[in-house]
């Protein structure tokens, strides 16, 4: 069984519509939603939901008012500056549990926290394992974590040989929990100053866990030179620029209709996407 | 006055707004910035300021002194992520999953473990003109970002105007940012994900109580899906900014819409007014 994950510097590159189309490509996958924080990927692949489960992330403090004798402890310690006038934040609570354990009075509980549901959902493409997390919570690795983990199980329970993976945006906890062992990357960039300089960072992400990854130029007719200087930019660092998708309205009407790409439009930008495709498999050997 | 500029969904043009406010502001007086997405700092390509100051920023993880330790594993229990272990009477750290949280050596009953700095990311400050610019950059392989954005937000002194560029999302990182600001702006674009993930971010803001409203960019077609939303949420819809290849062209080669389109500041000035008096109200 093999993974792809589709990861981009920024969101906005266009990376769930890719991962929607690459959906509909491949034959026999398991389609994930790492981006837990703005999952948009059911936006696209129509999932019906079969299974939900609550996520519980970690824990948040609370105090009991009634046991606490005001001595300030709790406040002392908790570096994450979360009491305040002998009440939880939980908002920057983070579950660390030492006030709980300074309490002389034990007025401290670790309330277990409810912080996202997962799904498992059936689409025209595959099994989909999605998630939502909570409005404002943290911990969106361990939710990514879960994603991934169930994705493997439903992957190898009904004989899946790939798991296609869009994934959170950024360089931070949850984009390291979506790609660590992961068999290959692709990052999606565009051809901006910023698209440049996101694209360098996620590089040296995947360089620093030592997963092989390709770049895919998108909407690279908008600014040709960009994309040159991207592409110049790959050589030196000895990423290979696997697609170049240009810019195409028939994408944005993939989007507003909720349907993958290349089953509404043969246009330049779908061709591109399907030979990105056969790149991508032929890499990646799965299928 | 706070404000910081976000949105459910990454690029929808959050940076293009920060930067462009920030400059036509500065025409009238200090403004400090900060760039709180430190997982990927954009603002600096678009405002080019030159950086006088760098601060690394750390945290505290622990440092195990073997002699003093007697394997007891305390440690591992008292730490809720996992950052310690305990094999065969010796214990083990994995610095890369601690939170800094101090339980560790806190509870330690023979005082065998000190803390020591580990390197999560930089601050770097400088100046734009009239706007004093700061931002965060996270090391590369580390996870934990509100403590280095919270750093980052430390860097304001009694500034009267602060713009905020949050990281996208609605999680941790958006939440350490957007939380003390008076106001929020949040930036999204006329298709089924900009709604959707708008709607998140909208959930987000009141969650934390604070006013928020909504700039539409790449306008032009099918603008209903967001006004319809903001119509039935009651959301201000504060200004909207047309599709056009011009602009992103700007945007792509890291250039200021209010200085290669001037007309577009006395737009900035009269979306700063509407938040003054939203946010006052
Ligand atoms: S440590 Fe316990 S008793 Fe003391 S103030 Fe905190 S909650 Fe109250
Ligand atoms: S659990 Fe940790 S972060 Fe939360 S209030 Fe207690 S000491 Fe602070
Ligand atoms: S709590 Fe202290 S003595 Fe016990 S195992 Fe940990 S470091 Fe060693
Ligand atoms: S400081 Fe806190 S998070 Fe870090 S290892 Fe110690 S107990 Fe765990």
């Amino acid at each position: 069984m093999k993974e792809l994950v589709v990861v981009s510097g920024k969101g906005g590159t266009g990376k769930t519509s890719l991962v929607g189309a690459f959906a509909a490509l491949c034959k026999n996958a398991v389609l994930a939603d790492c981006d837990v924080d703005a999952a948009d990927l059911h936006l696209i692949l129509q999932p019906e939901i079969q299974e939900q489960h609550e996520f519980y992330g970690g824990h948040k403090a609370q105090i009991r008012p009634e046991k606490c004798n005001r001595c300030g402890k709790c406040l002392e310690v908790c570096r994450f500056e979360a009491i305040n006038e002998f009440k939880v934040n939980s908002f920057s609570c983070e579950g660390c549990g030492v006030c709980s354990r300074a309490c002389p009075e034990e007025a401290i509980v670790m309330a277990e926290h409810l912080s996202g549901h997962w799904f498992i959902s059936a689409t025209p493409y595959g099994p989909l394992v999605h998630a939502r997390l909570g409005l404002a919570e943290d911990n969106s690795g361990k939710l990514v974590a879960q994603v991934r983990q169930m994705a493997k199980t439903v992957a190898f329970d009904q004989k899946k040989d790939l798991i296609l993976t869009d994934g959170p945006p950024g360089i931070g906890c949850p984009v390291i929990s979506a790609i660590t062992g992961a068999d290959l990357v692709l990052v999606v960039a565009e051809p901006t100053v910023a698209g440049l300089h996101d694209l360098g960072r996620v590089l040296d992400l995947t360089a620093y866990f030592r997963i092989p990854a390709l770049v895919c130029l998108n909407k690279w007719d908008l600014a040709p030179e960009k994309s040159e200087e991207i592409e110049t930019y790959c050589r030196e660092r000895g990423a290979e620029v696997a697609g170049k998708i240009p810019f195409d309205v028939e994408v944005f009407k993939a989007v507003a209709s909720g349907r993958p790409l290349v089953e509404v439009s043969q246009g330049p930008a779908a061709q591109a996407v399907q030979e990105l495709w056969l790149k991508l498999q032929t890499r990646i050997g799965g299928d | 006055m706070r404000v910081a500029i976000a949105s459910g969904k990454g690029g929808t043009g959050k940076t293009t707004i920060a930067v462009n406010l920030a400059k036509t502001l500065a025409e009238d007086g200090p403004v400090r910035f900060l760039d709180c997405d430190v997982e990927e700092p954009n603002a600096h390509l678009f405002l080019r300021p030159t950086f006088q100051e760098r601060k690394g920023v750390a945290l505290l993880v622990p440092q195990i002194d073997a002699e003093k330790c007697t394997g007891c594993g305390l440690c591992s229990r008292v730490c809720a992520f996992h950052a310690l272990a305990v094999v065969g009477g010796k214990v083990i750290t994995f610095p890369e999953l601690c939170h800094g949280c101090g339980g560790c050596s806190l509870f330690c009953p023979t005082g065998a473990i000190h803390e020591i700095p580990k390197k999560i990311g930089v601050v770097e400050n400088g100046l734009a003109g009239k706007i004093s610019f700061s931002h965060g950059r996270l090391e590369v392989g580390s996870a934990l970002v509100p403590p280095l954005i919270k750093a980052v937000k430390k860097q304001v002194h009694a500034d009267r105007i602060v713009i905020l560029d949050a990281p996208p999302g609605t999680s941790c990182p958006v939440v350490a940012t957007v939380a003390g600001c008076d106001y929020c702006l949040l930036v999204t674009e006329p298709t089924p994900f900009g709604r959707h993930d708008l709607d998140l971010a909208v959930g987000m803001a009141r969650e934390l109580g604070i006013p928020c409203g909504v700039v539409l960019n790449r306008a032009g077609d099918g603008d209903e899906i967001i006004e319809d939303y903001c119509a039935r949420e009651g959301l201000p819809l504060l200004l909207k900014i047309p599709f056009d290849r011009r602009y992103a062209a700007c945007y792509a080669a890291g250039n200021l819409l209010v200085e290669e389109f001037p007309s577009w500041q006395e737009v900035f000035k009269d979306l700063w007014r509407e938040i003054e008096r939203r946010a006052g109200a």
